[in-house]
């Protein structure tokens, strides 16, 4: 069983460049074509002041970026091949745009289970917040553990 | 059934226009976790996938909520999505097509400002439902 005790852990902040090119990389996988994601001449005749991300690129760049010690696989031990992505949420609050410097925050607010402990489940809330200390969105991740 | 071509035209019941993609290829898992950071071999090794009992490498749940992100964002300009949120409800196979389809729930006010509360769908060839989810998108 995982260990309740780490509710409330939290990784470092970590800081990452929003870069065009791995922008392109995740448009060409996701079949993404809108030009305002990938030329900036579009983005600035659409009245961006630089290129916008996408609506999930936020959870991107905390994987680019990776913590230290990774709070499910890390902190809490569990098995990286029993684990399944339950719920994922994104609030925005501001847009995050290429050359932005997004620094991010992870931390686990609750761990229960389901089935007698068959199903285990960590809540995770991550921060990103922008080079002008403006936080730009909030993300919540449900990682299922099936034991 | 009224189609909502854009946000400009959101009326409570109106479906957002539909999106189809073509069918998910081991390539498209490849450029997936190089392009999304998420290098998990449950979605690339199939050994691994086997030895975790799924018969075969199945797609990033995340590829499918980016699916549902092109469908949002072509239907409204992506800093007026305030809200995105889906539950992964079954596996999304390998040669899978995602059929991604919105619904306009309702129209709220919130602070003197109108928002759109979306549902959102994925679903497969076969029926299967995929993810769950809602939007909330700003209107004015």
């Amino acid at each position: 069983m995982l260990d309740k005790g780490k509710i409330g852990a939290e990784t470092e902040e970590r800081e990452i460049a929003v870069e065009a090119g791995m922008l392109a990389l995740f448009c060409q996988a996701v079949g993404e074509t809108n030009p305002i994601y990938r030329d900036q001449n579009a983005a600035r005749d659409a009245g961006y002041r630089a290129i916008p991300t996408p609506p999930t690129y936020a959870s991107v760049l905390a994987n680019l970026a990776p913590a230290k010690i990774d709070l499910v696989i890390g902190v809490l031990g569990a098995d990286l091949g029993r684990m399944l992505h339950g719920e994922q949420s994104f609030t925005q609050v501001k847009p995050i745009y290429v050359g932005d410097r997004i620094r991010l925050r992870q931390r686990i607010i609750d761990i229960y289970d389901k089935k007698g402990g068959a199903l285990e489940f960590v809540v995770l809330e991550t921060s990103a917040t922008n080079q002008d200390d403006e936080l730009c969105a909030t993300m919540r991740t449900v990682a299922v553990l099936r034991n | 059934m009224t189609i909502a071509a854009t946000y400009r035209e959101a009326a409570s019941g109106a479906e957002l226009p539909l999106l189809v993609t073509p069918p998910i290829e081991p390539l498209t898992l490849a450029l997936f976790a190089g392009g999304s950071g998420d290098h998990n071999p449950i979605h690339l090794d199939r050994q691994f996938a086997a030895a975790n009992g799924f018969d075969d490498v199945f797609a990033h749940g995340m590829l499918s909520m980016a699916y549902l992100g092109r469908l949002l964002s072509n239907w409204a300009p992506p800093e007026r999505i305030r809200e995105f949120t889906t539950r992964f409800i079954s596996i999304t196979p390998l040669r899978s097509v995602v059929m991604c389809s919105g619904t306009v729930a309702e129209i709220v006010t919130e602070g003197g400002l109108r928002l759109a509360r979306l549902k959102l769908k994925t679903t497969l060839s076969d029926g299967t439902v995929t993810l769950t989810g809602e939007g909330l998108v700003q209107l004015d």
